[in-house]
């Protein structure tokens, strides 16, 4: 197990260091810069001299070749660089965002995992039923909804005409918080799931082994519980962790809606005025965060299903 | 027209004025929630470090400066100094300082203001507020390495500070800056950006990067009884939508509004008294790059702002939330003149000009423009069918806001649309069309005309201020009639506050700036709140 999870930390190095190359490059091509965006408001330009030492300080007056070579140099040496907005550490920019980040995502995907997969479960146990029919329009409509105006519905409904819970903000203590972004984030992910879920279900009820166990005479309960959750949780730790994975990406226009301070507005932000370091920075934390995800649920599925061996 | 932009002057008085008249009492305590509308987060507590509105919102609750703006009068005044005196040749002043205190204890004295202003300008430390101290004598030296300061600041005891300036023009327009604040000398400047130390009225409390910035009363605040408010949240929310929904729900104090919500309050019976309006110092323009050859013709710029009915794209896409533009300067300047016209929607008058230059054919040119909806592309597709109709075909560059000042920068664009700063200081912000003025300071249309430079070198020589506003009104109604850029709109901001603010001020400079310290919150406020 250890070797596997040593593998495949060193397999995330090359997807680390192409994700790098892609986003300096890109920036590097488009039009607009750091020094533009400090002038985008429509007030005077910049006196020359500070723009000269602004280029110079940030190393943006040196070739294109040698801004990467300086960029994977410090990278080796796990520093981020200096964000050209704040001229702070890089880290010092992303790590007080990641742990709402990291909340939030947890929160939206708890949400989705509690909600989802007992009603892709109990929509597949009566296929073709009222609840069966309600449940499955449910997920179409939560996977094509816009998150953003999802957003705003749930900041219509249950702040502005119930009271019941705050429309934005972010109090590290308070649960009334996390509660409108969490739902606006994880019904995409719980919708994908009930239809998962609901998929496995019915493909592993019609299996060999469970008509077996039928005319063995095992209970109905007994066979859900014991034989066919477990060779559906395969399936659903596959859905569960690619869409947490992507949470944290997919969580961008959510944090910006509701003022949450996470990485995803700190890339909106970071982007809108060409602060590379903190997109290089940001988008290697998404990644990152990403893969070992998916590392985890490679590691979950030899726990859960002695036939798959991860090593 | 101008009766109308009379009546709007006068009404913003009057709002003015019955502003202060019901703010006659005001009451301490309570927490005040505000919002910074322009993005999701702030870039750095310490404003020298920035050039964005958005930090400047909370720059202003935490910093002082040598001067600050006063909204009522439209004209800076002295904050950080009790008195000044001006030099017989009218280019050096002595201030004499007030009793001040920095947030961490430190008193403020002279050397302070000198440590400040050549950090400011300092060449190695690249701060944008280095614009502002250019007029001092000595930061050119300075700037260039020829000085180890700046040679303009002169402490004359710990109270007293001299600076001599290289020109006539008033001082305080530069130095009210809040990009130019003043802080302790003995403070490490590298805790500014993360615990600020100002002699503003609040202190900082708590900051969660990309949410909120919370701040206290500052109780050695300089200004007696001030301020009348126990806490101050300003909520970073860039999101238009949802500010909306947070103030309704009562959850902000107020909500800078963009056109469509201006119209929804106007018409809500429970919104629509307690809004502020104000003419902002900011021009809406379309600026024509004379690299391309028609835009060389002065006919061919003035027939574009006759075929154009602004008139109607304010009322219609812009639902009033701006004042039509008759020149540069905005209303509020004190160089604005009353009796100036703007150009009349006229297609005929702008065929003839069109045909007078040699371009009855037609002539194509493209408009790079941000999605902004006030003064981006929205307003370009709104103007080709009225360009079209008198043989002017416009096609749109869209591009996002940082690549606009790019490409304008760069010189490369056929025409722009962009809402610039064209006050509150009418010598500084006419002279951006001075022919020596290079466009990667504000010329972005390479504007040169003989007369107009010999206008702006006659203001800039001119101590009195009545007659130097006189030649400043000429210079401007001059660039009208030369039109270098089309003259869409002056922007009208607005802002929706809750019934139990008080001390709000329609600041031109920027409505999202206000003066925190005059604000305070009655007993109708909810218990949030108290």
């Amino acid at each position: 197990m250890l070797r596997f999870i040593f593998r495949r930390t060193l397999q995330m190095i090359p997807t680390l260091l192409a994700v790098v190359l892609i986003i300096f490059v890109i920036f590097s091509v488009i039009p607009g810069s750091f020094i533009s965006s400090l002038m985008a408001e429509g007030r005077n330009a910049m006196n020359a001299d500070v723009v000269a030492h602004l280029n110079s300080e940030f190393g943006l007056d040196k070739p294109l070749l040698v801004r990467l070579g300086d960029y994977l140099w410090g990278l080796a040496h796990f520093d981020l660089g200096i964000s050209y907005r704040t001229r702070e550490p890089v880290w010092n920019v992303i790590e007080p965002r990641l742990w709402p980040s990291i909340k939030l995502a947890l929160t939206a995907m708890g949400f989705a995992v509690v909600v989802g997969v007992p009603l892709g479960f109990l929509a597949a146990l009566k296929p073709g039923s009222l609840f069966d029919t309600g449940t499955m329009m449910m997920a179409v409509s939560g996977l094509s909804l816009p998150e953003f105006w999802l957003g705003l519905l749930l900041m219509y409904v249950f702040a502005l005409q119930l009271g019941w819970l705050p429309s934005f903000g972010y109090h590290p203590g308070s649960i009334k918080h996390i509660v409108l972004p969490a739902i606006a984030l994880g019904v995409s992910p719980m919708a994908l799931l009930a239809r998962t879920t609901r998929a496995g279900v019915l493909d592993v009820m019609n299996a060999d082994f469970v008509r077996t166990a039928r005319a063995k005479g095992l209970t109905e309960p007994r066979l859900v519980f014991a034989h066919v959750t477990r060779n559906v949780l395969v399936l659903v730790l596959t859905t569960l962790g690619l869409q947490f994975g992507s949470l944290m990406g997919q969580a961008i226009v959510i944090e910006a809606l509701f003022s949450w301070p996470g990485i995803g507005s700190l890339l909106v932000d970071s982007v809108s005025t060409r602060d590379i370091p903190v997109v290089q920075g940001t988008v290697i934390v998404i990644v990152l965060w990403f893969l070992v995800i998916n590392m985890l649920v490679d590691v979950a599925y030899a726990a859960i299903d002695p036939r798959i061996k991860v090593a | 027209m101008l009766t109308r932009l009379g009546l709007t002057a006068a009404l913003m008085l009057g709002m003015a004025t019955a502003t202060l008249a019901q703010d006659a009492t005001p009451k301490d305590g309570g927490r005040f929630v505000y919002v910074a509308p322009y993005g999701s987060s702030i870039t750095s507590l310490d404003i020298t470090a920035t050039p964005h509105t958005q930090d400047e919102i909370v720059a202003k609750a935490i910093n002082r400066s040598l001067y600050k703006w006063n909204p009522e009068s439209g004209k800076p005044e002295l904050a950080l100094a009790e008195s000044v005196e001006k030099s017989a040749d009218g280019k050096t002043y002595t201030y004499k300082l007030r009793d001040a205190t920095f947030h961490n204890g430190d008193k403020l004295d002279a050397d302070d203001v000198i440590w400040s202003y050549n950090r400011l300008a300092d060449p190695k430390k690249a701060l944008p507020g280095a614009e502002q101290m250019l007029q001092i004598a000595g930061v050119a030296e300075f700037q260039a390495g020829k000085a180890d300061h700046i040679s303009g600041l002169k402490k004359i005891d710990d109270k007293t500070v001299q600076i001599t300036f290289i020109n006539l023009a008033e001082p305080g327009w530069n130095l009210m800056s809040n990009f130019a604040p003043i802080y302790s000398k003995d403070y490490p400047e590298d805790q500014l950006a993360s615990k600020p130390n100002g002699l503003g009225p609040f202190k900082l409390a708590n900051y969660v990067p990309g949410s909120k910035v919370e701040l206290v009363k500052f109780d050695d605040y300089y200004e007696e009884g001030k301020p009348h408010l126990d806490k101050l949240a300003i909520m970073l929310m860039g999101e238009a939508s949802a500010r909306d929904i947070a103030f309704r729900n009562g959850e902000i104090d107020v909500n800078v509004l963009g056109p469509v919500q201006y119209e929804a309050y106007g018409q809500d019976p429970a919104l629509k008294d307690h809004i502020l309006e104000v003419a902002e110092v900011y021009t809406r323009n379309i600026g024509f790059n004379p690299k391309v050859e028609a835009f060389k013709d002065k006919r061919v710029r003035q027939a574009i702002n006759y075929a154009i009915n602004k008139d109607l794209i304010v009322e219609k896409l812009l639902k009033n939330k701006a004042y039509p533009a008759v020149s540069w300067l905005p209303i509020s300047s004190p160089a604005f003149d009353k009796s100036a016209k703007p150009y009349p929607y006229d297609p005929e008058k702008a065929k003839e000009l069109l045909k007078e230059a040699g371009f009855e054919t037609g002539l194509k040119f493209s408009v790079t423009a941000t999605s902004n909806e006030s003064w981006g592309v929205p307003i370009v597709e709104a103007i080709i069918p009225m360009l079209a109709k008198v043989g002017i075909k416009v096609t749109t560059d869209p591009v996002e806001s940082s690549v606009l000042s790019d490409k304008i920068l760069s010189d490369n664009f056929e025409a722009f649309i962009w809402s610039n700063s064209s006050g509150p200081d009418p010598l500084k912000y006419l002279t951006c069309f001075y022919s020596k003025t290079p466009q990667t300071a504000c010329n972005y249309v390479k504007f040169s005309n003989a007369d107009f430079d010999k206008l702006i070198e006659q203001a800039g020589n001119e101590t009195d201020p009545a007659k130097q506003n006189e030649i400043l009104k000429e210079a401007n109604n001059l660039l009208q009639e030369e039109a270098p850029i089309w003259f869409f709109n002056y922007n009208k901001a607005v802002m929706a506050y809750q019934p139990w603010v008080h001390g709000l001020k329609p600041n031109a400079m920027e409505l999202a700036i206000q003066d925190y310290e005059d604000i305070w919150i009655d007993a109708s406020a909810p218990a949030s709140r108290k």
